[in-house]
């Protein structure tokens, strides 16, 4: 033993210089011959997806003057001109994502215990996980194709895609939740003799609820971006208007559209935050 | 015969025999200690009695019930005899002390009237009742997670005393606690047992304690029962049965020292 | 949550007290009235005879989505390899971007909390409030179709989500290693390179793999708006009502996203 208390080195031999000189900073991968496959793939990849990329710079430079007649319409956006329209679709879209959360969150409870291993049978957990994968592959956007497609032009199928997106969102999320529960507080509940719903409300809720209020507020944020570019495809909302103004080129109608869009997705993203803060 | 188990077997799924053809019978009041090494099969006797771990073969019959063979529904209104008591406490963490203790009510009201947790008036009086006998009545709106580990044990303890049991089962009480905090939960389990006649099945680690506070003890080896006798005929013999070879001469005596040790130390 | 006292002096309980209720129930009653009404407005603005018909207009085009048409999937490898390529190279574009951002943006890195940080959160704010197909639409206009504006699309929505995320992991960090490497006598960027990068390299790995896995689904639909990707074939396909190609198309991308995911949670849960 040396005299810090520390074992002694291995046989005395440890040289500290050769060692110094053969030190390397840890390499982020081990073996030698895959960090630079890694790394060749990489360039390869890089190269290869860069001479893919066809620019028309004939087709930009016309842009740059678009570009410039884009951003004059930011000095000053025009609210008045159209205000109908924006009015109308704002109210649209809000209305979509109030309905849709409300919907998509009591139809994703039940989803959520059958999508939770330790609640729900086999047969019922991948019934559930599927449809969960099934609403989470798809963009809001191919949904809403298929809903217009079904019950025609207008905000109600925009209501149902964000519903469904919402299911899958939400259901995933919770069920993880609930797979992380404490299982000994739902075991003392389940030996007081009491059913199974009442498990529910006295074992697994009160472990749950708070993140469940949480991503339902998150989720109304969520719900309310997505509302505004339904309207491409023709399901309602602030998007159709945007989308018309950008297809008449009245840029300072868009650029005023835009403003309303990232002034309430700031309120919403405060109140989502302060709500979150408040059930912790 | 209060509770009377006949040829209990366990087989988890994973091939583990936990329990091998175990009979063992407690009459009303009596409090038992059930000892033995980690994995000996004590948490899962205890689970198996109210079906929280459903038995492979045997017969558990509480009062003259089958509870082996007893329905969803039914077997619900059996476990409402038979509290339970918990090594990490296992309250809800996030409800109020008040609300966890009525839990023990669950098996007697309605989904509806627990939800909007309307309880008749009865339980909030026994509520109250017990909180204060176990000196918590002004933790009442405290949330659980509030409370330290002796308190969260009694709110436990009352917990499972709302249910108006005839039969505690007890797992690790003291398993979380500290040397004073565990003698303190034990006499408070064994007194209310004798206040209430209750019989009280205890899985305990400690076999000071489980000699102190118990008059029948009962040592689980490998899933068959060892030992079955009054605590104070516990001896190296029976200990060596239990948990195989070692100098035991200390443990022994080592109760009543402790005891002393506690008491000083209160004082 | 409330201790009452009955007329007889014993204590009552119940979970709120009566004022509480009051409130919750009103509460619940306004949720659900406000539900109602938007839906009612909703409602006024559906064709209901279109909605009694869904059922066989969904049967019908179901009809007509089946069987995919295979063949068509020859002429979808090259869109699909676009549509990976905007999501992979406009990811990394958007780290570029984004990480320096979460560093301006972070309470406890930023050069400033009164001018530069609130400057760099609206821009955040603003980049992530406005959807990838929204930003498309812009740059469509302005660069002209194709997947040079899908990709700019991808990195403008992406700068902000990694921004944010990547700022509130760095606002986690555990600040004491900070203060060890300070007391060292580092300076600035060597407290930066040692005590706060090492700690926050696992969120910024798993972030732009997260980020990477919801791009692909994003770079999917781009097309829908021009900027490129196996969306414009997509489109294409719905205007001229051919919807065997449609099924293909959506086969594919649920192929795609599925690897994806998986890909994703693999290295996600080999950083974490």
């Amino acid at each position: 033993m040396s005299a810090t208390g520390l074992p002694a080195a291995t046989g005395g031999a440890f040289d500290p210089a050769a060692a110094a000189r053969g030190w390397r900073p840890p390499p982020l991968i081990a073996t030698p011959w895959l960090r630079y496959a890694v790394y060749l793939g990489a360039l390869a990849y890089a190269l290869l997806a860069f001479s893919s990329i066809e620019v028309n710079w004939t087709r930009a430079a016309e842009g740059v003057e678009r570009a410039g007649r884009f951003l004059g319409g930011f000095f000053p956006p025009d609210f008045i001109t159209k205000g109908d329209d924006i009015l109308a679709g704002l109210l649209e879209s809000l209305t979509m994502t109030v309905v849709s959360t409300g919907i998509g969150i009591i139809l994703s409870i039940p989803v959520a215990l059958g999508a939770s291993r330790n609640l729900a049978p086999l047969p019922v957990y991948l019934a559930c996980r599927g449809l969960i994968a099934i609403s989470r592959t798809f963009q809001e956007i191919i949904i809403a194709i298929v809903f217009v497609a079904m019950v025609g032009f207008g905000p109600l199928a925009g209501t149902l895609t964000l519903a469904f997106a919402t299911i899958g969102f939400m259901a995933k999320l919770i069920a993880e939740d609930i797979e992380d529960i404490q299982a000994s507080q739902a075991e003392a509940v389940r030996a007081t003799g009491a059913s199974w719903f009442q498990l529910l409300a006295w074992g697994v809720l009160p472990q749950v609820r708070p993140r469940l209020i949480g991503l339902s507020a998150y989720r109304l944020d969520i719900n309310f971006r997505e509302s505004a570019v339904l309207g491409l495809v023709g399901a309602g909302g602030i998007g159709d208007t945007l989308n018309t103004s950008f297809d008449r080129y009245e840029f300072d109608t868009a650029a005023a559209v835009l403003i309303v869009i990232i002034v309430i997705v700031l309120a919403c993203e405060y109140a989502s935050g302060f709500i979150r803060r408040k059930v912790q | 015969m209060l509770l009377t188990i006949e040829g209990l077997t366990k087989r988890y799924p994973t091939g583990d025999l936990a329990l091998d053809k175990v009979d063992l019978q407690v009459p009303a009041g009596q409090v038992m200690a059930l000892i033995g090494p980690s994995g000996a099969g004590k948490s899962t006797l205890i689970r198996c009695v109210n079906r929280l771990v459903e038995p492979s073969a045997g017969r558990v019959m509480l009062d003259g019930v089958a509870l082996t063979t007893l329905g969803s529904g039914a077997l619900r209104r059996a476990r409402r005899r038979m509290g339970m008591i918990f090594q990490e406490y296992a309250l809800v963490e996030r409800l109020t002390v008040m609300e966890n203790v009525l839990s023990g009510r669950l098996g007697y009201v309605g989904f509806w009237a627990s939800w909007f947790r309307r309880f008749p008036r009865r339980d909030i009086e026994e509520a109250f009742r017990l909180l204060d006998r176990v000196g918590l009545a002004h933790m009442a709106d405290k949330r659980a997670d509030a409370l330290s580990g002796g308190q969260r044990q009694r709110v436990g303890i009352v917990r499972a005393l709302m249910q108006d049991p005839k039969l505690l089962l007890v797992d690790e009480p003291t398993a979380s606690l500290d040397p004073k905090t565990s003698r303190q939960i034990m006499r408070l389990i064994v007194e209310l047992c004798a206040e209430r006649g209750l019989a009280a099945i205890i899985n305990i680690h400690d076999v000071a304690l489980a000699q102190q506070f118990a008059r029948r003890i009962v040592g689980l080896r490998a899933g068959r029962i060892v030992f079955d006798g009054p605590a104070e005929d516990l001896r190296a013999e029976g200990l060596t049965a239990i948990y195989g070879e070692e100098d035991w001469s200390q443990t022994i005596r080592r109760a009543e020292e402790e005891e002393e040790a506690a008491t000083e130390s209160a004082a | 949550m409330a201790i009452l006292t009955r007329a007889d002096g014993t204590p009552d309980w119940r979970r709120r007290t009566p004022r509480a209720d009051l409130l919750v129930w009103a509460g619940w009653f306004g949720a659900v009235a406000l539900t109602v009404a938007c839906f009612q407005f909703i409602s006024d603005r559906t064709i209901w005879a279109f909605v009694w018909d869904a059922p066989a207009q969904g049967a019908d085009l179901v009809g007509r989505m089946f069987p995919p048409r295979w063949s068509y999937a020859s002429q979808l490898w090259k869109p699909l390899l676009d549509t990976i390529n905007m999501a992979t190279i406009g990811t990394a574009l958007a780290i570029v971007i984004g990480v320096p951002l979460a560093f301006l943006a972070a309470h406890n890195t930023t050069p400033s909390r009164l001018l530069v940080r609130p400057a760099v959160l609206f821009i955040i704010v603003a980049s992530r409030s406005i959807n990838s197909l929204i930003w498309a639409l812009i740059l469509v206009i302005i660069l002209g179709p194709g997947i040079l504006a899908g990709i700019m699309a991808i990195a403008l929505r992406s700068v902000g989500f990694i921004a944010k995320l990547l700022y509130e992991a760095i606002e986690e960090i555990d600040a004491t290693q900070v203060e060890a490497v300070t007391a060292t006598g580092a300076s600035r960027p060597q407290v930066l390179g040692w005590a706060i990068v090492p700690q926050v390299m696992p969120a910024f790995a798993g972030i732009s793999v997260f980020r990477w896995d919801i791009n692909i689904r994003e770079a999917t639909v781009l097309g829908l708006v021009g900027a490129g990707g196996i969306g414009m074939q997509m489109q294409a396909s719905i205007n001229v009502l051919a919807w065997p190609q449609v099924t293909t198309i959506f086969i594919l991308i649920l192929a795609t996203v599925l690897v994806s995911e998986w890909l994703s949670a693999r290295v996600r849960h080999a950083v974490i």
